[in-house]
């Protein structure tokens, strides 16, 4: 009985059957209330509809979703991914054009289609200001012992505060162009947003499935002790994956800063740990740590954006978009629950019985 | 005494599968009023599940339940309580931190205006352990008494809250040391002749015999016999236990050492830690199995701690294979190949949520780095090959840790360190809380270890156990190594030095 699952069984059992679920419940419902929700156009040669914008869109919560995956599955948590994502973005500003916040520099300079910086060191240093917050995070956690809701709580504050400080507490346009590609170019009519995601999510992959890091990730989140009894040190798995957390955010950063052609250090990836946090519990990753996927992360954040996207487009005002998502956080947290759970394996398996007994 | 007519509970031809595993098949057992019942049998023998079924933590398949006359359905661990079905499990479920009065009275504390009457309850508390026969100060935190006084405090409550006529007693006195249990027993005759039936669960055949009047014995979810303790001769029992005789034992047979004068492969020298274990001596050759012996608190634990770098040593000197250790922490220690299997095997053994293939590669992976990760198939292949040698009961590698007994956790543990090829292993109580049958496998590879050149050094609460194995015994007493025996020596004169007396 045991040796012959079936594959579908198989697949109901996996981390990804849930989430799933979640995601295409949402899209019979955008079936049925709101037709020509799955349209595809293609306009000036690249395709465009709500499920492009989905991805689009959502590509920054995925990329901070992957990363908070890491986190979570060590045991912690990190509140800091809004504040670095303002920091990105502000590097990205300010580099582009140091004279920002300069009274006496003129409008017609700011808004003039030049870099000061060439563009590939502008993403380097985006990047490097991300990873060296995710780096302190990860510092404040595994070296100093701090609970990680507090140690990021930290930075959570402070980051904006340094995003402030390096706009000079100015709301910056950008008006440098080639700076618009990473949220709003197109490669081969696909969003180029979307190749960045499957290229962060390859490499984070390749980390966790292809070198022990995974394994060890998560042996650290079940159980850190005996973690540290077999010689791994756990310090070391914390501090990576809350540096790695900081990485996914920088780039969030910086796709979203050039999404929106600004960098507003009060309001850019706002609330985004919280989305976060819930992709990652959609994805079915306990926030006690331990076993996780990945891929369900990644699910679970497009879930949270089709539903916006929905949202919108059923016409629920703006204003009473964080009520809706109430209910569904509320429905998907009690979907999770073990007595549904239960429930509704024990509906599947009568099936698969009954099932048998025909055959 | 007890009297055959006046049963209490009566558990017919009960059934319980978990997914993989038929946990109980067809299992009756029945207890009287004012017994002492043993329910024995190895790790994985189906006596927590048993004991689930009857408090109603867990639902059985088939079979019926009779209590006090009545066949009845116990819906959940609080209905049994309402009906009269207490349990008290192994470990302290009380608070440590407030007085055994309010862990007493937690939930129905006498009232005064609204506001707790501090001196009525302190007063009914101290009734309650007076009627145990146990005079101590209530008002002290719990933390403050022994294992003993809290595994009794813990019982009172349970007497205190539903007065059962059913006590389900699980491994009380696994911690305890032979006075500590008297006192347990105590309580227990005392509760019996009160017409009270108790079910007593333990690993020590020795209190089995002392205090039980009928034993049960389960074997692989099978009832094996019910038997009047004073007719079942001791080795009738434990073979029905382990289905095979003892004859294992007796063929264990500790290999010639011969002190070679070649150079120790581990050497500490005046090696300590402030407050934890005063500096000491200790020599590992290879094909040597080092015992220490002592009481528990004794240090013994401490002592491979420090060896392994779990805590680091603030005196003198550790030398491995030649090589002074600069730094000490469990990665550099695997990589000089020692090897710790830790005593709280749940704390700091086994990673519960992943699978025994995944705790079997953990330190050999934890040695080869990030970067080196073993293929799936490798990892199979390692897993399975230490599954067979150390007989780790378990349908597949798949399996999570968590769902194994304890004494097969305590294989995929061992099998971990195996892995990493060690040439020292130290074991901290490798034997605690599991079955004679495992016990008698994991003593045997530790002499099959040594034979083949390993140096061990083997911790175990059963002086019996040191004595076996080891071909050498150092005693700890009070953080202290008191002295060192080798060659042939009476279980006497260790006891002595473990007491300090003379």
């Amino acid at each position: 009985m045991k040796n012959n699952i079936s594959p579908f069984t198989k697949f109901r059992q996996s981390r990804i059957f849930w989430p799933l679920v979640a995601l295409l419940l949402i899209f019979i419902f955008d079936g049925i209330y709101a037709p020509g929700f799955f349209k595809l156009g293609i306009l000036d040669g690249h395709l465009y509809g709500n499920l492009i914008d989905v991805i689009n869109n959502g590509a920054p919560l995925v990329l901070v979703a992957i990363g908070m995956t890491m986190v979570i599955a060590t045991g912690g948590v990190d509140l800091s991914v809004g504040a670095v994502i303002a920091i990105s973005a502000a590097m990205g500003a300010v580099l582009i054009n140091p004279a920002f916040g300069n009274e006496l520099i003129s409008n017609d300079i700011l808004t003039q289609n030049v870099s000061r910086t060439p563009l590939g060191l502008i993403v380097l240093a985006n990047l490097a200001a991300g990873t060296a917050c995710g780096l302190w995070n990860g510092f404040l956690v595994s070296r100093a012992k701090i609970q990680p809701m507090v140690a990021t709580l930290i930075l959570m504050v402070a980051g904006r505060g340094i995003a402030q400080l390096i706009t000079n507490g100015q709301i910056m346009t950008i008006y440098y162009t080639p700076y618009f590609f990473f949220g709003n170019g197109y490669i081969l009519g696909l969003p180029v947003a979307v190749y960045i995601v499957l290229a962060v999510l390859g490499l984070a992959w390749l980390l966790v499935r292809k070198t022990s890091i995974g394994l060890f990730v998560e042996s650290v989140g079940i159980n850190a002790e005996s973690t540290y009894y077999s010689g791994i040190s756990e310090k070391n798995v914390k501090l990576l994956a809350y540096t790695f957390c900081g990485f996914c955010s920088a780039i969030a950063g910086l796709i979203l800063s050039s999404y929106v052609h600004s960098a507003d250090a009060n309001n850019i990836g706002l609330n985004y740990e919280l989305d976060g946090i819930l992709s990652v519990v959609i994805g079915g990753t306990l926030m006690a740590g331990g076993r996780f996927s990945l891929l369900a992360s990644v699910i679970g954040a497009l879930v949270i954006r089709t539903f916006t996207i929905t949202m919108y487009t059923v016409g629920i005002p703006a204003n009473a978009l964080l009520a809706a998502k109430a209910v569904l956080v509320l429905i998907v947290i009690l979907l999770y629950s073990e007595q549904a759970h239960k429930i509704i394996n024990a509906v599947f398996e009568r099936k698969g019985r009954s099932k048998d007994a025909k055959n | 005494m007890s009297n055959p007519n006046d049963e209490i509970i009566r558990l017919e031809g009960i059934c319980k599968n978990f997914p993989g595993v038929q946990a109980l098949k067809n299992v009756d057992f029945c207890l009287r009023k004012g017994e002492i019942h043993a329910l024995v049998g190895e790790n994985g023998a189906g006596k927590s599940t048993l004991i689930k079924v009857m408090t109603g933590v867990e639902r059985f398949d088939e079979g019926k339940i009779t209590y006090d006359g009545k066949e009845i359905v116990i819906r959940s661990p609080q209905h049994a309580q309402n009906i009269g079905i207490s349990t008290v499990y192994q470990e302290v479920n009380l608070c440590s931190n407030i007085s055994v009065a309010e862990n007493l009275l937690l939930g129905r504390e006498p009232r005064k205006l609204g506001c707790i009457d501090w001196k009525a309850m302190n007063k009914r508390a101290k009734a309650i352990m007076q009627d145990l026969d146990v005079d101590i100060d209530v008002t002290q935190p719990l933390g403050s008494f022994s294992t003993a006084i809290q595994q009794i405090a813990a019982i009172a409550r349970a007497l205190e809250i539903s007065s059962p006529k059913v006590l389900i007693l699980d491994e009380p006195t696994s911690s305890l040391d032979a006075h500590e249990s008297n006192l347990i027993f105590k309580v227990m005759r005392k509760l019996c002749s009160a017409g009270v039936g108790i079910i007593f669960i333990t690993h020590f055949i020795k209190q089995v015999y002392e205090i039980s009047d009928r034993i049960t014995v389960l074997r692989n979810g099978k009832l094996v016999a019910t038997h009047e303790t004073a007719s079942l001769p001791t080795i009738q029992l434990i073979s029905e236990m382990i289905g095979h005789s003892l004859a294992e034992y007796d063929e264990m047979k500790k290999s010639e050492f011969v002190v070679n004068h070649k150079k120790a492969l581990l050497e500490a020298k005046e090696l300590g830690r402030k407050g934890m274990v005063e500096p000491f001596d200790l020599e590992l050759h290879a094909g040597e199995v080092v015992g220490l012996a002592g009481l528990l608190g004794s240090g013994r634990t401490e002592v491979v701690k420090v060896l392994f770098g779990i805590d680091e040593p603030d005196n003198g000197c550790l030398i491995v294979d030649d090589q002074l250790i600069k730094k000490h922490s469990p990665f550099e220690m695997i990589m000089h190949g020692v090897a710790l299997c830790p005593e709280d095997r749940k704390a700091s053994g086994i990673v519960g949520d992943l699978t025994i293939r995944e705790n079997i590669i953990l330190a050999i992976q934890a040695r080869l780095g990030w970067f080196k990760f073993l293929s799936k198939q490798k990892q199979y292949e390692i897993a399975n090959k230490y599954i067979k040698m150390l007989n780790i009961a378990t349908p597949s590698s798949d399996q999570l840790v968590k769902n194994l007994s304890g004494g097969n956790q305590q294989k995929v543990i061992l099998a971990r360190w195996l892995a990493t090829d060690p040439k020292m292993l130290l074991l901290d109580e490798p034997t605690r809380g599991i079955d004679v049958g495992t016990k008698a496998e994991i003593q045997k590879l530790v002499i099959n270890l040594a034979t083949e050149g390993m140096g061990c050094v083997f911790i175990s609460s059963e002086l019996e156990e040191v004595m076996r194995t080891s071909h050498r015994v150092v005693v700890m007493r009070e953080h202290e190594k008191v002295t060192e025996f080798a060659g042939e020596v009476s279980e006497r004169e260790i006891m002595q030095a473990m007491a300090g007396g003379e």
